[in-house]
């Protein structure tokens, strides 16, 4: 009896302060941030008193009617979710071939070859957005190239930097690792015996590639199709630094709501609206990937 | 067959060199002579010397230095204690807020926390943006402390505890010596992850106070200097160093720590 209680403690003072500190700077930030989407903003900026002159308390829906019923803030979610889409696919397409050389590389060299790949994730977000301002600026090796090519087959000059080109490279750029790390982790595991049989059997490479090894990974893609889509929905710097006027992605719509606009409650439903997406994609692949993995063993 | 894994090289070459030649032409253009980064003209230091005479850079990298420390600091004994817990007792709330902060979008922790601070009219500045990275800084360390303890004997500590130990002693004593590479390596994470962070320090650090992410935002928007490849080259050897130096202490980090 008394080393339950004395474990209960011991859970409370080894858990307590972090659990503590999570409360306070972390679910109670985004509780009032959810009560502050029913609230009305204030006449400049931020929030009006929740309790109005008459003494009632000011609660409504009105953001989220005016989310509903101006389909501009959908075709901005439309558009954030179409570049995300894009994003995922290209990093898929550029991490598979990666991902399945350092498997199939020696032991001795897999982990320097997965550091390389993960190492230019640790450098700063904004140097690497940066990066892609130098080599897509108007001056630039690059653009010159592209722009003179187009001179010859008679078509005007393009711009490269501050467009939805630049965005969308940048964000394949960006979460590149994200995608090539599961699918490593899910391409080690492969059993080399099952494409030797599929050989002996009279498979070609394509075929052993997309009825063995493909289908195989497939837990592996969903796990990092989450990890690039959800982070690529909600970004905001690249489209900001990156971006023409027609890239405004959620994550610029939300900046602009709190910073610029100040209209609180209606840049926490669009915040409150990205989350509820997020967390359903994230329940989605976990429950895909789960299912897969089940019919693997 | 060979013909195979020729294309494989040359796929992963490709991908390989679409992720470090942008960041080694920024190192470049630190050197060139220019002020467009546009071709390449002649080696100069000047960009550093320019750099260096720059007060609000060095503000800036004085007030990112001292949110670091603070916040590796603070996290990492609050990471430590939530890695322990994780591992030792079945909690039900505390692994979630754990993983929360780390997986929706970064953005909406940083507006939480600002309606939060202004609401409670706590002026934003340094202190806010200190607290929010301890925020965001807990759960990495944890989870590397956490792993850790996965790969650690459990029975060393229940030895200790059936030699008379009290529990803090065999905590003091036996659990944390053996997971100090874990705490370390957590710590220099925290770190690096504190004053690389832009999106969440963007929203919580008002508009007096400037760490430097949030100046090389500004320099960036209005235009391109080599000064800022030279602020980015040394912030990309600080950060080498640190993630080079965790790694060697705990070589599982890079791994657990990408995918928590």
């Amino acid at each position: 009896m008394a080393s339950s209680s004395q474990c209960r403690l011991a859970r409370w003072v080894v858990g307590g302060p972090p659990l503590l500190y999570l409360v306070v700077f972390f679910l109670i930030p985004t509780l009032i941030m959810v009560l502050a989407s029913f609230r009305t903003p204030g006449e400049f900026g931020g929030l009006a008193p929740i309790v109005d002159e008459t003494g009632r308390l000011d609660l409504n829906v009105d953001s989220y009617v005016r989310f509903v019923t101006e389909p501009v803030f959908a075709s901005v979610f439309v558009k954030s979710a179409w570049y995300a889409l894009l994003t995922t696919l290209f990093c898929l397409l550029l991490a598979y071939p990666l991902a399945t050389l350092i498997a199939k590389s020696a032991k001795r060299y897999r982990d320097l070859l997965l550091l390389l790949v993960i190492l230019p994730f640790w450098s700063n977000f904004l140097i690497r957005i940066y990066a892609w301002m130098i080599i897509l600026g108007p001056n630039a090796a690059l653009a010159k190239f592209v722009n003179g090519a187009l001179a010859l087959v008679g078509a005007g000059p393009v711009p490269l930097l501050f467009s939805g080109f630049a965005v969308l490279v940048c964000l394949v750029y960006v979460h590149l690792p994200f995608m090539v790390l599961p699918l490593y982790a899910n391409l080690e595991k492969h059993d080399q015996a099952l494409l030797d049989a599929a050989q002996d059997l009279g498979a070609n490479a394509w075929q052993r590639f997309w009825r063995i090894t493909f289908p195989l990974s497939l837990p592996g893609v969903y796990a990092g199709a989450a990890l690039v889509f959800i982070p690529a929905l909600g970004i905001f710097a690249i489209p900001d630094i990156l971006g023409g006027p027609d890239d405004t992605l959620i994550g610029n719509l939300i900046k602009q709501q709190f910073l610029e606009t100040r209209d609180w409650p209606f840049g926490s439903v669009l915040s409150i609206v990205l989350t509820i997406a997020a967390l359903v994609l994230a329940g989605i692949a976990a429950w895909v990937g789960r299912r897969g993995t089940g019919v693997r063993a | 067959m060979r013909r195979r894994s020729a294309w494989l090289y040359a796929a992963a070459l490709c991908a390989y060199a679409f992720l470090y030649v942008p960041l080694a032409i920024v190192v470049l253009y630190s050197f060139n002579d220019s002020r467009l980064n546009a071709e390449w003209v002649g080696f100069t230091l000047a960009w550093y010397k320019t750099l260096f005479a720059d007060d609000q850079m060095i503000t800036a990298a004085g007030n990112s230095l001292l949110i670091g420390i603070v916040a590796s600091f603070v996290s990492t004994v609050l990471g430590t204690l939530a890695g322990v817990a994780m591992h030792r007792y079945r909690l039900r709330v505390l692994p979630i807020l754990i993983v929360a902060p780390i997986a929706i979008p970064e953005i909406l922790t940083g507006v939480s926390l600002l309606i939060f601070f202004v609401m409670l009219n706590f002026t934003l500045g340094l202190g806010s943006v200190a607290l929010a990275h301890i925020a965001f800084c807990i759960g990495f360390v944890a989870i590397v402390v956490r792993a850790r303890l996965a790969g650690m004997d459990e029975t060393l500590t229940e030895a200790a505890r059936d030699c008379g130990a009290t529990p803090s002693q065999a905590f003091r004593r036996v659990t944390l010596p053996l997971i100090m590479p874990g705490v370390v390596a957590g710590a220099l994470m925290a770190f690096t992850l504190s004053i690389d962070d832009f999106v969440i320090t963007f929203f919580t650090a008002g508009a007096g106070t400037v760490t430097l992410p949030l100046q090389i935002y500004s320099m960036i928007k209005i235009s391109v200097t080599p000064e800022v490849n030279a602020v980015s080259t040394l912030l990309m050897l600080l950060t080498l160093l640190l993630i080079v130096v965790a790694a060697k202490i705990s070589p599982t980090l890079l791994r657990t720590a990408r995918e928590p």
